[in-house]
């Protein structure tokens, strides 16, 4: 018993932080209808930013905030210099989104060319700002840990705070009405193309916060080929489509089940079969809805 | 629009040149470059795949790595446990990547963009591993695939990469040309029609779902040659032959190459092998640095990733072509 | 004033308006008329920047409103309705209104633009919190020309309003219409597949035919017209 609630406890951990991946991708699929695998690549570049702010300063609670801004400028800077003219380029007929996905690949490329570039062989750290040792329940470890409930409580504090950008604020309604109908929007007087790019900062900054994370819950220690970037690229994308690739809500679902269910396998079946059986979730997801858990059918025309 | 019709006959002369170039080459370059020369014959086999399933039938693959791994995985297998000869061991790579990418087609059909992508993505990484959950598969160290020593009468100097780059090319000759008659024939034309306008396919009588599984499948039969060879190259089959890397390789290749057109697929195949030696080259040359030599190739390829989507996003080949008839 | 000069726009190889000339007076109300495929839209998405024109001139009072962008142009006093309901179905009728205005600074008079739309369309005031798509078409459309007033605009380019309504909600929002140049003074570039509720309507009528103007008039002088009649009005 104690076994599994502590691998769901794992799970829900792993899963949250996939979750944040999900939403930098969704963001910028809403934004722009690009499938960004950049993301992954801005997600270590920030967190690299991090670590090195963390060695400077020494306080995670400065090194947080720094990497997500460097991750909301990364992420602004590649829309406007590389999507946004390509986009242009390809016009209104966007059926081809083959294109963008391999820009977006070679910008990975491009980007962790230049990290190893500046880094070499040299790695980050960013140690665990509090313990991971779990709490002593009745004798046993349990697998809630200081630094879990820190990233957990991360999680859902941005989680909230982008309900409320969302729902409540100008700049929310503006993300909305471009990513569901970007022509009205125009006439509307929204600036589409600004709120592209704040689409894209905002998936930075939520991406950049999932490099940070998943590097402290893991080794601690980045490099430019981490395979653990790769692992958060890939469930992160992963988490995004069974969430129906459209929906903020839908990516944390995403996240979430992929989390548990992938803590599960390693628990109790075995390590190897950890990345078939994202596939195999996936796939199980997409055979009973093609639109993933919350997604529109048929695709949205705009 | 081209005033000279290519005949059936055109393209038979080409196979035939193309042919003779190998066989001259061969005999010329040494063993480092005959390997080279198998790896442009895998890579050609794989890019066609894809742009068969993205260029022609419009299905997005960001796995084919995979596939390639059902193939040399089936390639080994059937000859440890049946002792077939080789060719049979291509064989049933082929139909046993086409059959398992008829199932796999049939749950991709339904799937579009995005969700493609994901699905496809999320095997590249799954399948690999497998094969260390299953002791058939060898685990990390993999099984063997051996494709034989050249037959005496070639000679004592027939070497063994020779001998691959013989029969890499000769595979990648066959299945281009079994390839481009599919292109050109009814289901090459339904696959077109479907990838420009499904609405209009559909009303012209195309059976949508048929023809990309269709697409799927043959897709994946000549992913799984690409794979056999691959194995065949390396003497070996292990999961980290097939790393995500990989399938984001034979993308990288097909862009190169022009996805929409299977007349550039040698271009993208060249580069992918011709890149890391240049980089390592002018990395030796600049500085020396490890470093350097390790991340150039990435930085190059990526660059020309850009620069092909940017410059001639409907590839080389057809850039070349629209810059003529103007 | 608005002032058209020889306005050509290309679509591609195909010519969609050729040499377009026509003004409209400050406080008017013009109708365009013509059959599917004169252009009518293309005309108004170019007015609106959201189609590029190949020559020729547009002036809003002082104003050059060829090759501006949509987004800066409302900010200029110019709104477009674009043809079958433009509303995000996804958004509530709230949010669909508070689009248009999410530009402007000042919030005090946004708030009373708001006061406007629902005075003018009761039903939508009744109707805020409910999402767009479960709207009427009648109050889709109503929407549409509700967010566009948000943004406070002087010149109002509609277009079809009228289509796929039934006839007694056309004629309200005709009605409506009608009200928006006589009772807060807005500039109406109407387009209309509806050539006699249009032109009943209307101060002026323009008559596209295949991108070019065919004739021009008072509306009333139009209706009487026997060749646009028999063209157009179907009698």
């Amino acid at each position: 018993m104690f076994q599994f609630i502590n691998t769901l406890l794992i799970g829900v951990t792993a899963g949250s932080i996939y979750s944040l991946m999900a939403i930098a991708i969704v963001l910028v699929w809403r934004s722009t209808r690009v499938v960004n695998f950049a993301a992954g690549g801005l997600a270590l570049a920030s967190s690299f930013v991090g670590a090195a702010i963390l060695e400077k300063s020494g306080s995670f609670w400065i090194a947080l905030p720094v990497a997500m801004l460097a991750g909301a400028v990364f992420s602004a800077f590649i829309e406007y210099f590389f999507l946004r003219p390509l986009l242009n380029r390809s016009g209104e007929k966007n059926q081809e989104i083959f294109l963008p996905i391999i820009a977006t690949l070679g910008l990975l490329g491009i980007i962790k060319a230049v990290l190893n570039f500046i880094y070499g062989d040299r790695i980050g750290v960013i140690p665990p700002p509090l313990s991971d040792k779990g709490f002593i329940v009745s004798g046993e470890s349990i697998a809630l840990s200081p630094l879990r409930i820190l990233i957990l409580g991360i999680v859902l504090l941005l989680m909230i705070v982008l309900t409320i950008v969302f729902q409540r604020t100008n700049l929310g309604l503006s993300l909305r009405a471009a990513s569901f109908a970007p022509e009205i929007s125009r006439l509307a007087g929204i600036r589409v193309d600004l709120i592209r790019t704040a689409g894209w900062a905002i998936s930075g900054a939520a991406g950049a916060t999932a490099g940070i994370l998943q590097t402290t819950n893991g080794s601690g220690s980045i490099a430019p080929e981490s395979f653990e970037f790769s692992l958060l690229l890939v469930f992160g994308f992963v988490a995004a489509v069974i969430g129906g690739i459209e929906s903020l809500v839908g990516a944390v679902l995403g996240g979430l089940t992929l989390g548990i269910i992938l803590a599960i396998i390693l628990m109790y079946v075995g390590g190897s079969l950890v990345f078939f059986a994202a596939f195999l979730i996936l796939i199980l997801v997409l055979l009973v809805r093609p639109q993933g858990i919350i997604g529109v059918k048929g695709g949205r025309r705009a | 629009m081209h005033n000279r019709q290519i005949t059936n006959r055109h393209r038979f002369i080409g196979f035939a040149l193309i042919a003779l170039v190998v066989y001259i080459l061969s005999n010329i370059v040494d063993e480092w470059r005959s390997y080279q020369g198998a790896t442009v014959a895998v890579y050609v086999v794989a890019i066609a795949s894809v742009i068969l399933l993205t260029g022609y039938s419009g299905q997005i693959s960001l796995g084919h790595g995979a596939l390639l791994a059902v193939g040399a995985y089936s390639a080994a297998l059937t000859q440890i446990y049946l002792h077939a000869p080789v060719w049979i061991c291509f064989v049933i790579a082929v139909l046993t990547t086409a059959l398992f990418g008829a199932i796999l087609g049939t749950a991709a059909a339904r799937l579009s963009g995005p969700y493609l992508a994901g699905t496809t993505l999320a095997l590249a990484v799954g399948l690999p591993s497998i094969a260390n959950q299953f002791s058939i598969f060898g685990g990390e160290q993999g099984i063997s695939f051996d494709a034989g020593w050249p037959p005496l009468s070639f000679g004592e100097n027939f070497t063994q990469y020779k001998w691959f780059f013989w029969i890499g090319s000769l595979a990648a000759l066959i299945a281009m040309w079994w390839v481009q008659n599919i292109l050109r024939s009814r289901y090459g034309r339904s696959w077109r029609a479907v990838k420009s306008n499904e609405v209009a396919a559909e009303l012209a009588g195309i059976n949508i779902g048929r023809s990309k599984v269709l697409a799927f499948t043959i897709s994946s039969g000549i992913a799984g040659l690409a794979g056999a060879l691959l194995a065949m190259t390396m003497n070996n089959v292990s999961p980290s032959a097939f790393p995500l890397a990989l399938s984001f390789s034979i993308a990288t290749g097909a862009i190169l190459s022009g996805v929409n057109t299977l007349g550039g697929v040698m271009i993208g195949s060249v580069a992918l092998v011709a890149i890391p030696e240049i980089a390592s080259s002018i990395a030796d040359r600049w500085s020396g640095s490890e470093n350097l030599a390790t991340l150039l190739p990435e930085f190059i390829v990526s660059a020309l990733l850009i620069l092909t989507v940017f410059l001639a996003p409907k590839g080389p080949i057809e850039k070349l072509r629209s810059r003529h008839s103007k | 004033m608005l002032k058209i000069e020889n306005l050509t726009v290309d679509h591609g190889a195909i010519r969609a308006l050729h040499g377009v000339t026509f003004n409209i007076e400050k406080g008017q109300l013009a109708a365009v008329i013509g059959a599917n495929g004169a252009g009518k839209t293309t005309l108004l998405r170019t007015l609106s920047g959201l189609n590029k024109a190949s020559e020729g001139a547009a002036h809003w009072g002082e104003h050059n409103i060829l090759h501006a962008k949509p987004e800066s142009l409302v900010r200029h006093g110019i709104s477009h309705v674009s043809e079958g309901k433009s509303v995000i179905p996804e958004l509530t009728v709230a949010d669909n209104l508070d689009l248009g205005a999410l530009w402007r600074r000042n919030r005090k008079e946004a708030a009373k633009s708001k006061q406007d739309v629902v005075d003018l369309f009761p039903r939508l005031g009744e109707r805020l919190s409910q999402r767009a798509d479960s709207l009427s078409g009648g109050e889709r459309q109503m929407l549409a020309i509700g967010r566009s007033i948000m943004s406070k605009p002087e010149l109002l380019l509609l277009d079809e309003p009228s289509l796929g309504l039934a006839p007694l909600v056309i004629e309200q929002i005709f009605q409506a219409i009608r009200e928006l140049t006589t009772a807060m003074g807005l500039t109406v570039l109407l387009v209309e597949q509806n050539a006699m509720g249009a032109l009943k309507i209307a101060d002026i009528g323009i008559v596209l035919n295949l991108g070019s103007i065919a004739a021009t008039g008072s509306a009333a002088a139009l209706r009487d017209d026997p060749a646009v009649r028999a063209a157009y009005l179907g009698f």
